[in-house]
């Protein structure tokens, strides 16, 4: 793939006709490369330029010349931006004084065409082979770095943890309102469904890379795309599928930990399905993301097998309808940040054969979902309250329909631009973050008025 | 020590970019946006693995130019100049060995230190090899006027 596709001569003549002047090339018969600046009439339609033979310099009519434009806007304290260049070669013919320019091949790059994190995306190939000819030459391999921080921070994509502690803390706080609190199972339900998410993270890559998904994809963003440390060199693939690995086995012992001592029929089977549901998420041959089935997978993984699983820990088994009403509105607004974070890559999808949501459907209907999914996690808020299942304080989750109005408007202009679009599915984020910590307080409450006023009901019943 | 004429030296340092220009394997001349930067002796540039194919080029044939064209990028000077020299491609460290740019870079660039404390966000663009000119000929236009002939100095000596 190659990071600037060539341009046709016209095409490059016609851009270059838009800049204030233009940079006339050649080497000369020192073998070095000269460069005048020349005021070209530039003519796209016969391929043409024609400007004065710059003085005192004599350009050479038997070898290819070239005319550059170059263009940047400083901004003081900053640098500058609006960059774009473009190149144009052909032979030039002297005809008293004037040189006339024949322009054949051309290349140029305009970052409001190409964004330059695409442009540097398909770029990666050449830093490979880069790196690559440096190892063959020095005899040892030579790989880019990052910091052990950064590295781990990307390889596993750490931040997204909260889509795991969310659901396990409030399954712990729904069990303690209820009576039950085992602070070392607490933990280790903590660590141990925190080690199946990076599991599920790092195996994502190793299973979106031997599709293609991942090398297709030119317009990633912090939220969509993968880590990408496979594509850049920075752990093999090897290493990524040898840790998804590790980050299983220690989930399973963990899980076994607590089978052993805190085990119930419910934790068995809620164990084995969140397993299969995890593996199965990228992995042959389910591949439920693949499937269309991203979402269902995810907001029942992160959604009522994370916060039923941490319940049951809690209790011995014991099961309840308010676990499962509360995990609702998690799990659909943490399918929404996959669904979202599949719009920009959607082609690149397509091309891997993943066909998630926004592959099959229109934008609008994409949108129109995610304004029902968003509609009916408040819904069944609302109604887990009034039914009695829920206790009041959790209406404070209400409070972040604001950021869905703003994900939800921001989705239709911003729907093919991946990197506008990297706002609307951070705000995506914060609305799944924020409506977790609200409802994580509203427990804290009712655990806190049932410490003081246990008369006090906050439920509707 | 060799050394370019004040005026062009100025230009040098205050060019927010300026125009590489290596010899591709077909002898033609490739022409590449950067930021010059200016020591006093040498003309450094930088160069992410992502966009190396230059530093092919210039493993081919070290012959090289480095031209200030633009009014906007000095700062509104019209002066013109073009540096003929031999490159050396720096890579002992691609990860960190440029880093020694740094200040001159942010000097032009203040914004590049911010994008630095995120590397993670695009680890490859800071895997970067230096381009070492050591300016051999200087051509000059004061004004900038090209249909006035350049003045011509060999480096190390007066302008001729």
């Amino acid at each position: 793939m190659r990071s600037t596709p060539e341009l046709d001569a016209r095409t490059g003549l016609d851009k270059l006709a838009g800049y204030p002047f233009q940079i006339l090339t050649w080497v000369d018969d020192a073998g070095y490369p000269i460069s005048v600046a020349v005021d070209a009439r530039i003519h796209p339609t016969e391929l043409s330029a024609r400007f004065a033979t710059p003085a005192g310099l004599t350009v050479p009519t038997d070898r290819e010349v070239s005319l550059t434009g170059s263009h940047i806007r400083p901004q003081p304290g900053y640098g500058y931006d609006e960059r774009r260049h473009v190149t144009v070669w052909g032979p030039a013919t002297n005809a008293g004084g004037q040189l006339t320019f024949t322009g054949r091949t051309a290349w140029g790059w305009d970052e409001s065409e190409v964004a330059f994190f695409e442009y540097s995306e398909r770029s990666v190939a050449k830093s490979r082979k880069y790196f690559d000819a440096l190892s063959a030459e020095r005899g040892t391999p030579v790989k880019p770095k990052l910091s052990f921080g950064f590295l781990t921070l990307r390889t596993t994509r750490l931040p997204f943890l909260t889509a795991t502690i969310i659901p396990v803390l409030l399954g712990i706080l729904i069990a303690a309102s209820h009576g039950f609190f085992d602070l070392g199972a607490a933990l280790l339900t903590i660590i141990g469904a925190s080690f199946v998410q990076l599991g599920l993270n790092v195996a994502n890559d190793v299973f979106d890379t031997m599709s293609g998904a991942d090398d297709a994809n030119v317009t990633p963003t912090q939220f969509s795309g993968g880590s990408r440390v496979i594509q850049y060199g920075l752990v093999s693939f090897r290493q990524m599928a040898t840790l998804s690995t590790i980050f299983y086995v220690l989930a399973g012992l963990i899980g076994l930990v607590l089978l052993a001592t805190h085990g119930s029929t419910a934790l068995l089977v809620i164990g084995v399905v969140g397993f299969i549901v995890s593996l199965g998420y990228t992995a042959p041959p389910l591949k439920f993301v693949y499937r269309g089935l991203g979402e269902v997978a995810v907001a029942l993984g992160f959604g009522p097998l994370m916060l039923l699983g941490a319940y049951v820990v809690q209790t011995g088994g014991a099961l309840a309808w308010e676990p499962f009403v509360a995990s609702i509105p998690v799990a659909l607004l943490v399918a929404l940040i996959l669904y979202v974070n599949e719009i920009p890559d959607r082609r690149s999808d397509a091309r891997a054969g993943k066909r998630t949501l926004p592959v099959r459907f229109s934008p609008r209907t994409i949108i129109t979902g995610y304004n029902v999914a968003v509609a009916a996690a408040m819904v069944v808020l609302v109604t887990g309250v009034v039914a009695g299942v829920l206790p009041v304080p959790v209406l404070v989750m209400l409070a972040t329909i604001p950021l869905a109005l703003r994900v939800s408007r921001g989705l239709a202009p911003n729907y093919d631009n991946p990197y506008a679009l990297m706002a609307i599915m951070g705000v995506n984020v914060q609305l799944h973050l924020r409506a977790g910590l609200l409802l994580i307080a509203a427990y804290i409450v009712v655990l806190v008025v049932g410490a003081v006023a246990p008369a006090v009901s906050l439920f509707l019943r | 020590m060799a050394t370019v004429p004040g005026p062009v030296a100025a230009l040098l340092e205050a060019a927010l970019v300026g125009e590489l220009t290596v010899i591709d394997a077909d002898g033609r001349p490739v022409t590449y946006p950067l930021i010059p930067l200016w020591d006093g002796e040498r003309i450094y540039l930088t160069s992410s693995t992502l966009f190396s194919r230059k530093l092919e080029h210039i493993r081919g044939n070290p012959k090289v130019s480095v031209s200030i064209t633009d009014p906007v990028a000095v700062g509104g000077s019209p002066d013109r100049a073009t540096i003929q020299g031999d490159a050396r491609v720096i890579e002992d460290d691609p990860h960190g060995g440029w880093e020694r740019l740094l200040p001159m870079w942010e000097k032009k660039e203040p914004s590049i230190v911010y994008f630095l404390k995120a590397r993670v966000a695009l680890p490859l663009f800071f895997e970067r090899a230096l381009i070492e000119v050591t300016p051999r000929r200087v051509l000059y236009w004061s004004g900038g006027d090209t249909d006035v002939a350049p003045v011509v100095a060999t480096v190390g000596q007066e302008a001729a």
